[in-house]
Parts: structure tokens; C-alpha cells; sequence
């Protein structure tokens, strides 16, 4: 008796072991940063195809938030809706159902902001993104990604991107690209640069209509 | 460029003269290959030799392998077709059993009611045997009145006595008559009630001749199974042979059913890893692999346990001694737990494949509402639609607990004919290579004739000079010595290149 008490304690905590230890590495995080500047909120129905693909693609455990880009993004007030999805795929449906919600109706009543601070979106986003303890962390920028900072905020540092991949969607192009196309590349060179000095991958997906252009994780 | 010709011209024995340089080098080369020529011959007799007898040995050994096995296989196959055979014959035994006490059991009954049958009809026959009519009384009296004297006072009193004769003997007649037509109707009657009692008769008798029949076929076949039983026990070659290609067909045979069963398992585990999700989570994970997954494959292992266990019960397969050998009571008892636990995990299945079919429109619900912009909709689904599916899915899922549970007779096949066919295979394995091995020592053995020759060829200059002034120094002794015998390859300096 007292050697099968011994036996199941000890496969019960191998069990507990192997299950809860596991958990971490499979799931994945994703956090999408919406640009709400100027003109680009018209491109934000064009986002909300993606959250919907994305609300599709992932599964029981992986976490999802939507942030918008405005003057000051490094706050949490600016995330819009955010979820880890439950073991259960039934409760895990209704949780995308409440999200899908969410995010309409911010798409519906979002008014563009006078600056865009892409970095401290990013900065938030890896601060969500650490916390949730995901596998494979995923930040995707929905922007033109000219930044444009008030006046005294300050975030010219390095930022750490170890095991982050950052994926630069629908990088439109500005009046001026058009005048000098090299302002446009420079951008997404200085954006590259500063995310691989990061220790991240960087990806740009301007042609959202392919098959594979939102097979990112 | 230049670099390349002034190390070739250095390498030039003499400058300017690269033709008289290489075949000076060509004629010490031949030089030197034909000096060396009898260590190197040896050397490489030597080494292919080696080889060769290397390759014999290890050929040798895998030969002694294979017999070994092949022996071991002969065992393991007797062994087995002994054991089948001996299995075929408790059967026909039970069956026998079963005939003699369904059948003969009764038959002391059966004797009982074929003997009162046969006194009953003995009796009856008896009783309608033909009676004679009694003589009839009156005749003593006509012969007494005959025998009066005739006279003329005695005619009349004569006639009277005659004519009260006759009347009473034409009564008596229709009396007797009268008895006699009674008694043949009575006789009919006897005779005709006789008729069932013999349909009755010629029935048992035709019962008990089809049970002896039966019996006999049985003995008969007993009898063929003994014949083989004793042909496997003493190994002949005949029975060997029969029970190899037995082997071989159960092999597949039992294999292909197996993969069948592994598909339905796969259908099976389809089936239900989804909705184990639901029910211990999508996230946990033990070494990689979700625990839902683990989860619905223990679930099917289980049911293909239980599977096994009913049939090991039901004595369908003997994979288990222990059960095999389990007393009456005990193995019953074992059946219906085995059978309680499958009907359970058929249920559970069932339910499982209900709430797939619930996830899977709750999922697909969802993807329409999110593809609609992240409006819910109703999504439009008829009646049909809804619930052939569905069903369909807790059918499959009630009934393929079931259908594996009679994996358990290919599986047994399977193990068995492998034992032998496996065996059979790694000694055709063991015997191909040490063909190889022999081949390949073969090759070595006159490989290394065919070095020497090859090495005599870069020589055979100096060989021919040899030969030739060989040839003439016999030719000489032959003259100043007469008479000699003819000269031998090897008087003519030529050594033989194979030792």
C-alpha cells in the first residue's frame, strides 16, 4: 500500500512536471500595432481582415493584443483589446468572438491621432509580449512607419529583440516617397537596422492579397 | 606557365632531351620492376590470399548462422503448427463431446422407447394375426342324424331334425360370419394403428444413424488432424513445408488486416482528439505532444486492450496463458468487466464525437462571423446538414471500440507467423551474404593471378630477353650434351606465377 501511494505521488508530480513545463514553449504571442495617425486610419478595415485571419489562426494558449499608434504609445491605455486564449476551444471561441467585437467597434470610432510614436508601441509590445511568457513572440506594425514624436519625447535607444520577429505591414508610401523615394527606403533601412541591432527579425509585407503574406508564425 | 615547364624540365634526367629522359626512365623502371618482381608477385599472392581466406571464414560463419537459424526457425514452426493442430483438436474433441452428450446422452431413453415401440408392435401384430372360425357345433349332430337308418318312419322326423339344422346352422353361419367380419376389421384396425408406431420406429432409427453419422465424420476428421499431428511431431519435411507456406499466407494475410486496423485507429483518434481538448485542455503538453492527443491515443490503446482481453476470454486467441488457464467462474467474470469497460469507452467515444461535431460548427460559426468583419451572423445550416454529420460521428464512434476489439485475431496470427517468417527472412539474409562473402573471396583468390600477369606486362622486355637467352643456352647444351629432353617452362626461366 505504502509502495503504491509512493508510485502515484511520484507519477502524479513527474506529470505535473512535464505538463506545466511544457506549456510555454509551444504557445505564441502576437501584438499588432495599429497606426492611427493622419490619413492611415483609412487603411484600418484592411487591419481588421488581418485580426480576423489572425483570430483564426491561433489556437488555445497563444496570446493576441491590438494596440494603437498614437502621440505617446508606451502606455497600456493604448492597448485596445487583449487575450490569451483558454485551454478550451469552446470558451477560446467566445473569447474571439468578444475580440472581434471589440476591435470593430474601435475601427469604428477611432480618430487619428496627431503623432506616431512607433517606438514606444514597440516598447509596450515587448513588454506585453515578455510577460505572456509565449514561444515565439510576433510584433506586427500596421503603419507607415514615419515616425513623428511631441516634442521632449525621447526614444532614441536601443531596444532588446532577442527572439522577437517584427513584421512591418502595408508600409505605405507618403506624398513626399513619391517627391524622393529614398526617404522611403532610408525608413525602412533605419527601421531594419534598428530592429536587427535589437537582436529581431525583421520582415516587410506590403501585398496583403498573397497567400503567404500573413503566414508569418 | 614558365614556373610548370622549369620544374618539368629539372625532373629531366637529361636537359633538352625529354624523350631519351623518359625512356631512359621507362627502361631503369623495368629495370627495377623486373628485379623486385619475385618479392612483389609474392606480396601480392600473399595479401589476395589473405583476403580471400578472409572472406571464406567470415562466409563460413555466417553459414553456421544461418543453419543455426534455420534450425531454431524448423523448431519454433513445429512448434507452432503443433500447437495449432493441437488446438484444431480439443475443438473437434468439445465438439465431439457435445454431439455425444447432446445426442447419445438420451440414448438410453431412445433404446427405451425404440424397445416399447418394437413390444408394442409385436403385441399389436400378435393380436392381428387370422383366427379361425370355431367348427361349427352342429356338424357332430348332421353326421349323427346321416347316420340313422332310412326308413319311411324316419323320413319325415329326418327332414324336420335336417331342416332345424339347417335353419340353425344358416343362423349360426350369420353369426360366425358376422364374428369373423369383426374380427378382420378389428385386425385392419391393429394393423393400421401399427403404421405411426413404425413411422415412429423408422424415424429414431434414422435420428440415432444421423448422429453416428455425424460422429463418424467427426472421427474422420480427428483422424486426418492425428495423422498430421504426428507427421509435425516427427518433423517431416512434408509438414514442414506445409506449415512454411502456411506461415508465410498467415503472415500477410494478418498484416494487411492489422493495417486496416491501424487506419480505423487513426479514424478513431481523429475522432476524438479534438473534443479531449475540451475536456483536459489544448495547452498542456508531456515531451512535445498535447495531452489531449495522449489522452484519445491511451483511450484507443485501452479500448484495444480491453479488445483483447474479451477475446483472450472468449478463448478467440491464446496470447495470454494466464487467462487462457483461469478458472470458469473467473474468466467469465473477467468478460463482462473487459466488455463493461469497452461498452463504457464506446459510449465515451460516442459522446466525444458529438461535442466534435458541436466544436467543429461552433468553429466554423466563428470563421464565417470573423470573414463577415466581425459580425456574428447566423450561419444557415439545414436540417439534413445538421444532423447526418453528426450522427454519422457518434455511430463511427460507438462502433470502432468495437470493430478493433477483433484486431486481437489477425494480431495473434500476426505474432505467430512472424516468429517464422521474420526468421526465414534474416537467414535468406545470412545465406545471400555469405554467398557474397564466398564470391567476393573468389574474386580475391584469382585476383591476385590476374596482379602478377598485369605486373608482368610493364615488363616484358626484360622477361623476353630472359626467356631468350635461356633458350639459347639450352639449345646449347643440347648439342654438346645429346641427347635431352624436351625443355620445360620453367628450364626456359619463366617462373610460374601461381605458387
Amino acid at each position: 500500500m505504502k509502495k503504491l501511494t509512493l508510485f502515484l505521488i511520484l507519477l502524479s508530480m513527474t506529470l505535473t512536471a512535464c505538463t506545466s513545463g511544457e506549456t510555454v514553449p509551444h504557445s505564441k504571442g502576437v501584438y499588432l500595432l495599429l497606426d492611427t495617425s493622419g490619413t492611415y486610419t483609412n487603411e484600418l478595415r484592411k487591419a481588421q481582415q488581418i485580426i480576423s485571419y489572425l483570430l483564426g489562426t491561433l489556437g488555445p494558449g497563444d496570446s493576441f493584443a491590438v494596440a494603437r499608434i498614437d502621440s505617446g504609445s508606451f502606455s497600456e491605455k493604448d492597448i485596445i483589446a487583449k487575450v490569451t486564449f483558454d485551454s478550451r476551444p469552446s470558451v477560446s471561441n467566445a473569447q474571439k468572438r468578444a475580440f472581434a467585437q471589440t476591435v470593430n467597434s474601435f475601427v469604428n470610432n477611432v480618430k487619428s491621432s496627431p503623432y506616431t510614436d512607433i517606438s514606444g508601441g514597440l516598447l509596450q509590445a515587448i513588454e506585453f509580449l515578455n510577460e505572456a511568457k509565449v514561444g515565439k513572440k510576433h510584433i506586427l506594425i500596421y503603419s507607415d512607419l514615419k515616425e513623428e514624436l511631441p516634442e521632449g519625447y525621447v526614444r532614441d535607444f536601443d531596444l532588446i529583440l532577442d527572439g522577437f520577429s517584427v513584421h512591418a505591414l502595408n508600409v505605405t508610401k507618403l506624398r513626399t516617397d513619391n517627391i524622393d523615394p529614398r526617404e522611403y527606403l532610408n525608413r525602412l533601412e533605419d527601421w531594419k537596422i534598428k530592429i536587427n541591432n535589437g537582436g529581431g527579425k525583421w520582415t516587410v509585407v506590403n501585398d496583403l492579397d498573397r497567400e503567404d503574406a500573413l503566414m508569418l508564425m | 606557365m614558365e614556373r610548370a615547364d622549369s620544374t618539368l624540365s629539372g625532373m629531366l634526367m637529361i636537359p633538352g632531351q625529354p624523350a631519351l629522359s623518359v625512356l631512359i626512365l621507362v627502361i631503369l623502371l623495368m629495370i627495377g620492376l623486373y628485379m623486385g618482381r619475385s618479392s612483389i608477385h609474392s606480396l601480392i599472392l600473399k595479401m589476395t590470399e589473405l583476403i580471400a581466406s578472409a572472406m571464406n571464414m567470415a562466409a563460413q560463419s555466417m553459414g553456421q548462422a544461418e543453419k543455426k537459424l534455420r534450425d531454431r526457425n524448423r523448431e519454433v514452426l513445429l512448434e507452432l503448427g503443433q500447437e495449432q493442430v493441437e488446438r484444431q483438436l480439443d475443438r473437434e474433441f468439445f465438439r465431439v463431446n457435445t454431439a455425444v452428450e447432446r445426442d447419445l446422452g438420451r440414448y438410453p431413453t431412445l433404446q427405451r422407447v425404440i424397445a416399447d415401440q418394437i413390444t408394442h408392435i409385436e403385441e399389436d401384430y400378435k393380436k392381428s394375426g387370422q383366427m379361425l372360425p370355431p367348427t361349427p357345433e352342429w356338424i357332430e349332430a348332421v353326421e349323427a342324424v346321416a347316420k340313422l337308418k332310412l326308413d319311411h318312419k324316419n323320413n319325415q322326423l329326418t327332414a324336420n331334425i335336417l331342416d332345424s339344422i339347417h335353419e340353425a346352422s344358416v343362423k349360426h353361419q350369420k353369426q360366425v360370419m358376422k364374428e369373423y367380419r369383426d374380427s378382420v376389421s378389428r385386425r385392419h384396425r391393429l394393423l393400421q394403428g401399427l403404421r405411426p408406431y413404425w413411422r415412429r420406429l423408422t424415424h429414431t432409427i434414422d435420428e440415432v444413424g444421423g448422429t453416428m453419422k455425424s460422429l463418424m465424420d467427426r472421427a474422420q476428421d480427428i483422424d486426418t488432424q492425428m495423422a498430421r499431428y504426428e507427421e509435425i511431431r516427427h518433423g517431416s519435411e512434408k509438414a514442414e513445408r506445409t506449415l512454411r507456406s502456411s506461415a508465410g499466407i498467415q503472415f500477410v494475410v494478418s498484416l494487411f488486416v492489422v493495417l486496416i486496423a491501424v487506419g480505423g485507429a487513426i479514424i478513431n483518434f481523429n475522432l476524438i482528439a479534438l473534443p479531449m481538448s475540451e475536456m483536459v485542455g489544448a495547452t498542456a503538453r508531456i515531451g512535445g505532444y498535447q495531452v489531449a492527443d495522449i489522452s484519445a491515443m491511451v483511450i484507443i490503446l485501452v479500448e484495444i486492450s480491453m479488445g483483447l482481453f474479451l477475446m483472450e476470454g472468449l478463448r478467440f486467441t491464446r496470447l495470454f496463458p494466464v487467462i487462457g488457464s483461469m478458472d470458469d467462474r473467473l474468466r467469465l467474470r473477467m468478460i463482462w468487466i473487459s466488455f463493461t469497460i469497452l461498452f463504457s469507452l464506446a459510449c465515451v467515444e460516442s459522446a466525444l464525437a458529438f461535442m466534435r461535431d458541436q466544436i467543429a460548427m461552433d468553429l466554423s460559426a466563428l470563421r464565417h462571423s470573423l470573414s463577415a468583419g466581425g459580425v456574428v451572423q447566423a450561419v444557415e445550416v439545414t436540417v439534413v446538414n445538421n444532423w447526418i454529420p453528426m450522427v454519422g460521428q457518434m455511430v463511427m464512434g460507438f462502433i470502432l471500440p468495437f470493430a478493433l476489439t477483433f484486431v486481437a485475431i489477425p494480431l495473434e496470427s500476426l505474432a505467430n507467423s512472424s516468429r517464422s517468417v521474420l526468421g526465414d527472412l534474416i537467414a535468406l539474409g545470412l545465406r545471400s551474404t555469405a554467398f557474397l562473402l564466398r564470391l567476393v573471396g573468389d574474386v580475391f583468390k584469382h585476383l591476385g593471378e590476374w596482379l602478377t600477369h598485369f605486373y608482368d606486362i610493364f615488363i616484358f622486355v626484360p622477361l623476353w630477353v630472359e626467356k631468350t637467352v635461356l633458350t639459347r643456352i639450352h639449345q646449347n647444351g643440347k648439342k654438346n650434351d645429346e641427347p635431352i629432353t624436351t625443355l620445360t617452362e620453367h628450364e626456359v626461366g619463366v617462373e610460374p606465377v601461381m605458387k
